[in-house]
This record gives structure tokens, sequence and C-alpha cells, in this order.
């Protein structure tokens, strides 16, 4: 009889692991429940009932929160993480052919920390050396699986372009005036309206290279069968483009380039997904909602470049007020673990209350990704992606204590700390035996 | 008298290598590898090829007869990467992005090109259409060197750029004519993924300047290739009317070899470069095996999980990571705890890989002087691999893997002449190799001197190859 209760308790243990309860916590769920005091249920990965009073479903592991702070996982829509070999292929103008999701690095330490700061998705961006970048695409913070793990399945691939002076400087001859050495050859554009022509030209041989396969896809749906064009990888990533398959992020920070932007992309026929930085935002946030672009920005981040100068910190919540969605980036690994301070900073400059305040890092850079049906708020039938604050989580006090993407827990800052000494220990036993081999004399050949 | 006097004829022709035409090695312990080993017993090699070999195999009267007792017979080793033979053989390309390594890597593939590279259509870093075999010399001092350790075959490569070229498949005789060292002039395409710049890269690196510059670079080559491939068979089926493809070099390069080998070290190299060699498989227009390179890594499981599921030969460097040098003022490590353990586990990886199932053949990855070969084998040893798994990963897995199983790797009837002669157990400390056979000629090594270390030891896999 024990015998057989314990196969029974075996048998049950996973299942039970897929249920969990949070009790007790302040649940901010940027979603139409708001805020509330009470528990969420997680099943299978999903969020499957939350509310004041739930039902504990049998079996299931319970989470006493004690009062703490739930909230939605934190999503960062601008991050350079998790890459192998460099995130800027700065050689041409046009990196349209290379894909951060081919260079995806899971054993990148950066992942673990901002899962540890309560991000749980974070969108992947190649860099901003080139007018037109590499190939993006959001991953889930799942810290311990492989790279295709990560992958947030289902979320639209983007591409990564910049305005302004990072592709143009790159366009400068490397070395310049009193270089030592041989100034190597320098690349194109070199100035901002230089920077508008790659767009351009590169959009003209887009839309050629689509006319061509077009012709080739009718001719094979008639049942023909002709030589196929070359495949262009370079080209194929802005056909996407303009069969809105792949958004486009747009690196920027003056108005009048913004403005560009919009009527280079008007003029091709695609639409800006999100401008990056955008930090004069707030001077044509108007035109920048009429076009349908999401905004995600910097908290207070301003005059660290000539083009940043005109940055205020109240530009989130002004972009905000004329009716653009608005979130908040790190760009940056260190910054990524406390993205919720960030989101804080617009209850001060610009007076946003707490849930738009915590929206510009959870829902809004979800509606941004066209990932908000499953992530972004807690709600019935989302992903289970959570993070839990021993505090109000906008405070500068506030540590996250536990994270869950898709359920399963991915940090325990109690386990964390718990684990150091095991990990300092492990690491010493390694340094003295590579002493002790060390010292050993070495076999010598019998002379 | 008058084979008396061929014989001295041939001693004078020949003063490193002595090539009486019939050998027989008698009364030895022979270890085939492709069978049970025999306590006592003969080997008879005859014109350069291996007539016979058992237990009751009588000696021909004409046979140069070499008395086996107290010696032991093995294969001849190969070396499954290598640059033997090819002279000044290039700054390394370095294997995969190890931890740090990328930045310390000398000169690599990116080194002064020759002209700035704008994109794919340029084929930058690319000479997939040179052999190895084309650029081999006689002569190379390497080769001495190289056959001490017991090494009679060698698979070297082209190894500058990204599509360096095809590597061959060469025998390592001292010869007039480098002709005489090609076993197989093709087995396989290198391709390197030297490491990436910076933030810019718009100077004379051109393009690719980082690795997902390389990877898409590599993948555009195939697209090419495949495209090429069918608009030259529709030409060739009629011209008439149809503008004539362009000639592409590195295509042809490409699609005239029978493997491609893809470097990586970390398991999540490992994972990436087995999805991307997959990919890679279903582009090409040829059919193409996939070998993978380095395996630093490989100690951990998940790495020979992956490989053995994705069912992928691994060229294993056998060129163990060592500690940095430390001074007194220097105990505390910054090193992380994953460093740590890589160096402490990284030779148990041949015997992780053994376990698993997982075909795998050693590299000597620079740790080419015999001295340094024999230890670095020894130290796999040590680690749990057993002599006859380290033997066949020197022997008849990468003729296995290179498709060369019918003519070397063992010990059998009908195989190449290739044989090491040892007083004592091969890869042990003390052994002494006693004479090296290669195709029939005799070599003897000179005895190397105590402790000598070989070429300048590298931290990362391929990075050592041509040392």
């Amino acid at each position: 009889m024990k015998k057989f209760l314990l196969g029974t308790l075996l048998a049950l243990a996973p299942l039970c692991a897929d249920t969990i309860v949070i009790q007790n916590a302040t649940v901010m769920t940027e979603g139409p429940k708001g805020i509330f005091k009470g528990s969420v249920v997680v099943k299978d990965g999903k969020i499957v009932d939350l509310g004041e009073k739930v039902m504990v479903p049998a079996g299931a592991t319970v989470i006493e929160a004690g009062g703490q702070y739930l909230i939605p996982g934190i999503i960062d829509c601008h991050s350079h993480i998790a890459g192998s070999g460099g995130i800027n292929e700065g050689s041409v103008s046009v990196s349209s052919m290379v894909d951060i999701k081919d260079i995806i690095n899971p054993d990148d330490i950066a992942i673990y920390r901002a899962l540890a700061g309560g991000v749980t998705t974070a969108n992947i961006l190649h860099g901003s050396a080139n007018s037109i970048g590499g190939q993006t695409l959001p991953l889930k913070m799942r810290w311990g699986k492989s790279a295709q793990e990560l992958i947030f399945v289902g979320a639209t691939p983007g591409i990564k372009f910049a305005l302004g002076e990072n592709p143009k400087r790159a366009g400068n001859p490397q070395g310049g005036r009193g270089a030592v050495g041989a100034i190597q050859v320098g690349r194109y554009p070199a100035t901002r309206m230089g920077v508008e022509d790659v767009i351009r030209e590169a959009f003209n041989d887009a839309k050629a290279y689509k006319v061509e396969w077009d012709a080739y896809d009718a001719k094979v749906a008639k049942g023909e069968h002709p030589i196929p064009p070359r495949k262009d990888l370079k080209l194929q990533a802005l056909k996407e483009v303009l069969e809105n398959k792949r958004y486009v992020h747009v690196h920027c920070y003056r108005a009048d380039e913004i403005l560009m932007m919009i009527r280079a992309a008007d003029d091709n026929g695609f639409k800006v997904r999100t401008f990056q930085h955008v930090l004069e935002g707030y001077k044509v946030a108007k035109e920048i909602a009429e076009h349908g672009a999401g905004a995600s920005t910097f908290s207070d981040w301003w005059a660290y470049k000539v083009e940043a100068i005109d940055a205020i910190p109240f530009n989130a919540a002004l972009m905000t007020k004329k009716g653009v969605v608005v979130s908040l980036n790190s760009d940056d690994a260190e910054l990524m673990r406390h993205l919720n301070t960030e989101a804080g900073k617009a209850m001060k400059y610009g007076g946003m209350n707490e849930t738009e305040a915590l929206a510009m890092v959870t829902i809004n850079p979800a509606k941004q990704l066209g990932i908000d049906k499953t992530v972004g708020s807690i709600e019935v039938g989302k992903d289970a992606d959570l993070a839990l604050y021993d505090g109000f989580p906008m405070s500068d006090f506030a540590k996250v204590q536990k994270v869950w993407i898709d359920g399963t827990q991915y940090f325990d800052r109690d386990k964390e700390v718990a684990a150091q000494a095991a990990k300092d220990a492990e690491k010493q036993q390694l340094l003295d035996k590579e002493k002790t081999t060390q010292r050993q004399p070495s076999t010598r050949r019998p002379q | 008298m008058k084979k008396l006097l061929v014989l001295s004829f041939l001693w004078c022709a020949c003063a490193l290598a002595e090539a009486p035409s019939t050998v027989a090695i008698h009364n030895a312990k022979i270890v085939p590898v492709s069978g049970p080993v025999i306590a006592k017993g003969t080997v008879i090699l005859k014109n350069g090829l291996i007539e016979a070999v058992g237990e009751n195999v009588a000696v021909p009267p004409d046979a140069w007869v070499v008395d086996g007792e107290g010696m032991t017979v093995y294969p001849g080793l190969i070396d499954g990467l290598s640059t033997v033979g090819i002279p000044g053989a290039a700054p390394a390309a370095a294997g995969g992005r190890g931890r740090g390594a990328a930045q310390t890597a000398a000169p690599t593939a990116q080194a002064a090109p020759a002209e700035r590279s704008w994109g794919p259509e340029d084929r930058p870093q690319t000479t997939s259409w040179l052999l190895a075999a084309d650029e081999l010399q006689a002569g190379d001092k390497r080769v001495e060197t190289v056959r001490g350790g017991g090494i009679t075959t060698a698979v070297t490569f082209p190894t500058r750029g990204i599509f360096a070229g095809q590597g061959s498949v060469i025998d390592l005789v001292s010869g007039e004519k480098s002709a005489e060292m090609v076993l197989v002039p093709s087995v396989g395409q290198y391709i390197s993924m030297g490491a990436g710049r910076g933030f810019g890269g718009g100077g004379g690196g051109g393009f690719p300047s980082s690795l997902m510059g390389i990877i898409s670079y590599v993948r555009q080559l195939y697209l090419d290739a495949n495209h090429y491939k069918l608009v030259k068979d529709a030409y060739a089926k009629d011209p008439r009317g149809m503008q004539r493809p362009e000639y592409d070099r590195a295509l042809e390069g490409l699609m005239a070899s029978p493997r491609f080998l893809l470097p990586a070290n970390q398991v999540i190299e490992i994972d990436r470069m087995l999805r991307f060699g997959a990919e890679l498989k279903t582009i090409s227009p040829v059919e193409q095996h996939l070998i993978l390179y380095g395996a630093r890594e490989a100690y951990r499981p998940e790495a020979a999980e992956l490989l053995k599921k994705a069912n992928v030969p691994v060229l294993l460097s056998i060129h163990w990571p060592t500690p940095p040098a430390r001074t007194a003022d220097s105990e505390d490590s910054n090193e992380t705890l994953r460093t740590l353990i890589e160096r402490d586990k990284a030779a148990n990886a041949p015997a992780v890989l053994q376990k698993a199932g997982v075909k795998f053949a050693f590299y000597s990855d620079g740790a080419e002087s015999p001295r340094d070969f024999q230890r670095a084998v020894k130290k796999a040893i040590d680690a749990g691999l057993s002599r006859e798994d380290a033997l066949r990963a020197l022997t008849l897995s990468p003729a296995e893997i290179y498709g060369i199983a019918d003519r070397v790797g063992s010990i059998e009837k009908g195989k190449i002449a290739n044989i090491v002669v040892t007083k004592g157990e091969i890869f042990d400390d003390r052994t002494q190799i006693v004479m090296v056979f290669v195709d029939g000629k005799k070599y003897i090594p000179e005895a190397p001197p105590a402790g000598g270390r070989g070429g300048p030891a590298t931290d990362e896999p391929g990075a050592g190859v041509n040392q």
C-alpha cells in the first residue's frame, strides 16, 4: 500500500509543478483588472485565473506572496544582449542579410541578470552602425535553455534601421587626420542625406527584387517550372518588410530625420513599427501617432551626444498624450536590470500614474512588438510571465524575488543567494587543484 | 648478389627513407585496430602495401627482416586536421569564438585583405578552389617532426579565410615530388568563422566583420551555388537562346568539396553549427557531409547528446587548455568558474564522446611535436579514454570520417603500408617510437630532446593548426 501511494505521488509530481497559485499578492495586472490584492493561478504555463478569491486547484503549488507585488514580466524593446561575435555588421551600409537569430548566445550572463531585474522578454536588435542593419527578433529570457528555446515563438521578426550620427560616423574614413598607419577606405554615407539615400536606394532594389520573385511565383502557381531568380538574403529581408512580414525598428534622435523616415516609408509602402530612442519625438508626436508607429525611448538620458542635446525627460509623457504607444528601453545590459525604476521616473516627469508608468515597460512594448496577445499584462489566457517584487515595483528599493516565464520559475533570489557559497567553494577547489598539479615535478624521459 | 646490389643502390638513393621492396616485421605484438591484438605475429610489407599480417605468416626469403621481439606494431596514426606539408602555412583561422579567444588569436583571416569587400558578391576571404594537394611542398620540415610522433598520414587543409579551400589526405613521406604524398586530393572544404570586429567596422576589413555577417555570407554562397547549378544545368541542356552563366570559381570550389568542416567549440556553438550545417546541406546542390572541428566543450554531456542525435562526426582538438601563467601577485584568479571547469574537464571530452557513441577523431591542433602530441593523447587516456579508443581516434575513425578506411587506418592485407613500431605501449610517456613506415618506406625518428616542446601552443582549437 505504501509503495502504491509513493507511486501515485511520483506520478503526480510533474502535474503539481504545472499548476501554481501565487496568493496574497498585490497584483498590478496592466490589464482590465487593474490593481488588486489576491491571487493568480497558473496552469501549463498560462494564467488561468486571477482575482481576490480564486479556487486553488487540487495539487497546486501555493506560493505565499505575503503582500509582495506581482507584475507582468518586464519587456525591453531595445537590447543587445545574448549575441555572439558582435551585434554590428558595420562593414556595409545595408546589412539586412545578417540575422541576430543566427548568433543567439544563451550563455550570456546578461540574460540571467536581466531576469534578476524582472525582465522576461527582450527585443534583441542589431547595432546602429548602418542605415539598414540586420534582422532582429524578441527572445524570452529562459536562462539555461538552448538558443532555439529562447526564441519568442509567434513573434514577428524585425529589422534595425539607423539614422543620424551612428550610420554616418561609421561612414567616415577610419583614422582620419593625424591617424597612424594607412587611412582605410571609408563607407558611404557620411551625411544624413546620404543615410536617406541609402534607405531609398535599398528599397528601389528590393521592389525590383520583389517584382522578379512575384513573377516567378505567379508562373509556379500556373504550374510552370521556370528557373527561380537568385535568392538574395539582403533584399529578401527588405521584401519581407514590403510584405508586412517584418517590423522596422528605427534608431533615431532628431525630429527632422524622424519626419524624413516617415516620408521614406510612406513613399515605399511600408510602416515603421517603432522609433527607437526618438529623443525629439515630443516635437513630432502627432506625426508619429498618425503613421501608427510606436516610440521606444529613454527615461531621462540626454546630452551624451550632440543629436541627443534636445532631449527632455518629459518625452515619454508628451508622446503618450499625443496618442503614441510609448515604451522605455535599456539599450544596455546594466540599465536592463532596473527598467522598473526607469518606468518610475515617468511618474515624476510628466505626472503619469503608476499603471501608465508600468505600462511603458510591460504592455506597451508588447504592443510595439506585436506580442500583446500573449504577454505584457496579467490576464487570463496570457503566458505566465511574472515578476514578484518585495516592495512597490517602481521604487529604487524594490528587489525582484522571483521570476516566472511560461509558469516556470527561472529566478529565485533566495536560492541564488544561498547557492553563492557553494559556487565560491567549487571555484576555490578548482584553483587549488590547478596549483597542486602545477607543483608536481614533470616526468622526464630517462636519458 | 643482384638483390644485394639493388638494395645498396636504394640505400644510396634515399638516405632518409629506406625502401626495400619487402619488409617483414617478425615476432612482434601487432595491434591491427580493425581486429583483435595478435600477441606474436608477423607483418609483411611489400611495394608500399601490407602484403600479409597474422600469427603464422611465412617470412618471404627476399624480405628485409625486422626482429620484432619486444616491439609493438600499430597502424600509422592519422592527424585528422592539419596544415603539414603546406609551406609557411597561413596564420590560422580560429575555430569558432571561444571565450576570450577571438581577441587573442593572432593574425586571423581578416588581416590585410587584398581588397575591401562590399558584400557577398565580392566573395570575401574565399579560396574554395584551393586544393591542399596543389600547395604541398616536398621537404617541408614539419613532415619529419610530425612523423616522429607516429603520424604517417595527415588530412591537410588550406586554412586562410572563410572558405579556405579543400583538404587533401597525404602520406608523410619525405620525397622528391609532392605528388607522391597525395592519397586523396579533395576530401572537404575548410570553413572558418574568425572573429568579428567591434562597432562600426567601416574600415578596411570589409564585409563580413561579425559572426552573423560570416554566417550570412556562408549561407549566401550556398544559395548562390544552388542557383548556379540550376542555371548551369539548364544551359548545358540547351544553350540556344540562353545567356551563358558566368563562371564562378568560388562556387565551383564549393561544389567540388565532398565534405564541409564547420568550427564549434562551446556547446552553444555545437548546437548552432549543427543546425547551420543541416540547413546548408539542404541548400547545397551537391551531396556534402558535415564534420565539426574543435569541440572544446565536448566534455559536457549536452554536447555529446547533440552530436549523437545529429549523427555528425567530430574532429576533436587535443590541444587541451592550460592555465595562464600565474605570478605570486595574481593568485586571485579573475577567471570564471566556468573557465576553470572547462580546463579541469576538457580532456574528459573523448571519453564522454566515446561513451555517447559519437564518431570522433583527434587532431593535433599545434600539439604536433612528438612529445606534445604524446602527452596530449595520454592526458585523454588518463581522463578515462581507453587505450583502444584513443588509438582508434587516430587511425580507423579519421579514416572512416574521410572515407579512406579502405586504404589506411588499420593493419590489414591490401592497405597502404603505414606502420608504427614501438617499444612499449604507444602514447605512454616512456615509449620509444623505433621506426615508422610510410608507403612502405622506413623512417627512424630522431630521439626527441627531453622535455622539449614543439611549436608555440595556442588555446584555440584551429588556431594551432599551423604552428
